[in-house]
């Protein structure tokens, strides 16, 4: 069985977001990146799958400059067995897609496996096209994950509850928790992680769809208003009204 | 040209979010010159699809296909791209869901759109400039994104616009066919399984959440946060670290690495405002926070606060709901 799992790489989750000073790109300055944390339980069930089948292969893929190779090795540290980055800046959503699905058709993968979506950009779509342009079904979000030979068995949220769906491979499907404990690198890891083949290939398809124009900053709060312990049930008229909201 | 909307119904209802979505698709029409048409996916009413038109749809289709019920993500596609090509629509706006999403994404590739999910206001349209503001950073920040191409799907975030009511309009609901076959059904769930849900009220969709954090000391205290939540016609959330030891289930956990949520008013019960916890939860209109460290991060977030231990707030609270209604 052939993983090919794909990671973005997005600044830590305590990063607070600031950007240039004319609002047109995040402000990189200072900012930690780490691999999205929804991808590593994509790369986590790949390993575990790949060890309980006692076969097969699992490569990582990132579309992105060369910034990013840290945080492949990293996954290469944590137990995938190559490494592929697509040379460029992922432009959008769209981009990326063209970028994976090319190279999974290349590389006949048989599990395509995601994160639910970006912490950065909160697309929520990558899955989803990269299953259409291949012309194969698309599994997300995904909370669980069993394969057994070429059939793959999953639990699909919906809002409110969960669907049972199972699918041939090939498939994508993007993961969430409690599928997996994400593992961390070992010291053995990271030492085998360096000698790792990493292929750095050039962008292919059609440009962008989508184009930023510009970002803000939520509005700030007023400041908090405080009610005595005592008197908690201020609290509630103040609810009905002053804020109107119950 | 038109707008289409994909409306999503359960139990024959159209879901909340959904209304909102119908809502703003007619919004866009209308700033367009045009009319807006909804296409109604899962277990739907010809009476409350009708209704639409207080949203300010024209036409309803509904396909009766029995196995449409159910999400399938294959069917979906086909029924609303059928739907968008009879219609000629330019637009498509649907919810920013585990449905719209799975199903928005298919379509801009089949139909060959551009694509904003996460959006949370009207476009901006000037000219061929087609703009959108969407949620970005998981709740941190917001972006300005512009559309190209002449076909574009919109999937907008629950919560973050009102849906209008205009009593008395009614929207024409036209029977439709895409002519599903059963290949089209290959990938349809083999079983479903909905949770209960505390008083009904999905997390998601809720106009009110009372969310608890480890300050709740065990799962055993939950009652003190449902009874209120109850009180209020609220849904239940919490912290990640709670749902992590399993005291609280997995789609209850609100945060960045969770579901982000923005209803009109979200109470905090002892959590203490992590970034990560912010970020998932501060597009909330208004935050009350309680909890008994007068330095947690939390009130630097919140609207209104109480210093204080939510085993003694919390039933005051409860309290004082009751004796309102
Ligand atoms: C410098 C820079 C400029 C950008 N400019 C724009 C812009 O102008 N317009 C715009 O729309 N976006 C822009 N982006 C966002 C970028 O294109 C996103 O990576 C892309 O939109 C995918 O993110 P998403 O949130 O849509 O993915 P989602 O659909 O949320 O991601 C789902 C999954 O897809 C996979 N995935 C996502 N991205 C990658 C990747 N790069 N490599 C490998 N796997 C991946 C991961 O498994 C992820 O969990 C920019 C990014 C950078 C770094
Ligand atoms: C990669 C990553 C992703 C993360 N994603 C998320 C996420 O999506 N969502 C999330 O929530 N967290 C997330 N976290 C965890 C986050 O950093 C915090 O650890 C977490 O939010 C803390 O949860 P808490 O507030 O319930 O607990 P604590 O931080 O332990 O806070 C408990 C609070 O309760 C108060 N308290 C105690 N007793 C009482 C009492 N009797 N009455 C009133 N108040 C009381 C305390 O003063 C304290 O402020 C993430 C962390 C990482 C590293």
């Amino acid at each position: 069985m052939k993983f090919l799992v794909c990671i973005s790489n997005v600044p830590d989750t305590t990063t607070k977001i600031a950007f240039t000073p004319d609002n047109k790109e995040f402000n990189k300055a200072g900012v930690q990146f780490v691999i999205n944390p929804w991808d590593e339980y994509a790369l986590t069930r790949a390993i575990e799958l790949k060890e309980a089948a006692g076969s097969g292969t699992v490569t990582v893929l990132n579309v992105g400059q060369a910034d990013t190779e840290p945080n492949i090795r990293k996954a290469l540290a944590i137990g995938a067995d190559d490494a592929i980055r697509v040379d460029a800046v992922p432009q959008d959503a769209y981009f990326v897609a063209e970028q994976i699905a090319a190279i999974a058709k290349e590389g006949a993968y048989d599990v395509i496996l995601m994160g639910k979506e970006s912490i950065d950009y909160n697309g929520f779509q990558v899955h989803g096209m990269v299953g259409e342009m291949l012309g194969i079904p698309t599994v997300a979000p995904a909370m669980k994950l069993d394969m057994s030979g070429n059939t793959a068995t999953l639990e699909r949220e919906i809002e409110g509850g969960k669907e049972i769906v199972s699918v041939n491979t090939p498939f994508v499907a993007s993961c969430q928790q409690p599928m997996c404990e994400p593992r961390i690198p070992n010291m053995r890891g990271i030492m085998t992680a360096r000698t790792k083949p990493l292929k750095v290939v050039p962008a292919v398809g059609e440009p962008a769809r989508t184009t930023v124009a510009e970002y803000a900053l939520p509005p700030k709060k007023q400041g908090v208003k405080l009610i005595d312990a005592e008197n908690a049930g201020e609290l509630i008229k103040l609810l009905r009204n002053e804020a109107k909201v119950i | 040209m038109s707008v289409l909307v994909v409306v999503e119904c359960a139990d024959g209802e159209v879901k909340k979010s959904s209304l909102e979505v119908a809502s703003y698709g007619a919004d866009v029409a209308a700033m367009l010159g045009t009319t807006a048409t909804a296409i109604a996916v899962g277990e739907a009413n010809e009476a409350n699809l009708a209704k639409l038109g207080e949203q300010g749809i024209t036409k309803v289709l509904y396909d009766a296909e029995p196995r449409l019920k159910d999400f399938v993500n294959n069917a979906y596609t086909k029924l609303i791209a059928t739907a968008a090509e009879q219609e000629s629509a330019k637009i498509i706006v649907l919810a920013n869901s585990n449905i719209g999403a799975a199903v928005g994404s298919r379509l801009s590739v089949r139909l060959k759109t551009s694509l904003a999910t996460n959006v949370v206001e009207l476009p901006k349209i000037s000219g061929d400039q087609f703009t959108v503001k969407r949620g970005a950073f998981s709740g941190k920040a917001f972006s300005d994104v512009v559309l190209s191409g002449d076909r574009k799907i919109i999937a907008v975030k629950k919560n973050s616009t009102e849906a209008k009511h205009e009593a008395g309009k009614t929207a024409e609901v036209a029977s439709f066919s895409a002519q599903l076959g059963d290949a089209d059904f290959a990938d349809a769930p083999k079983q479903v399984v909905m949770q209960d849900q505390a008083g009904g009220i999905l997390l998601p969709e809720a106009d009110r959440v009372v969310s608890g954090g480890r300050g709740m000391k065990g799962p055993e205290n939950w009652g003190l946060i449902e009874d209120l939540a109850k009180a209020l016609g609220a849904a239940t959330a919490c912290s990640k670290p709670v749902s992590d030891v399993d005291w609280r289930p997995h789609h209850e956990h609100v945060g960045q690495t969770g579901i982000t949520v923005s209803p009109n008013l979200y109470i905090a019960c002892g959590i203490s405002g992590a970034i990560q916890h912010l970020a998932g939860v501060n597009s909330s209109k208004v935050i009350v926070v309680i909890n008994k460290d007068p330095e947690a991060p939390f009130f630097k977030a919140a609207d209104y606060g109480i210093v204080g231990d939510v085993f003694d707030v919390l039933p005051k609270l409860t309290a004082a709901v009751k004796a309102l209604n």
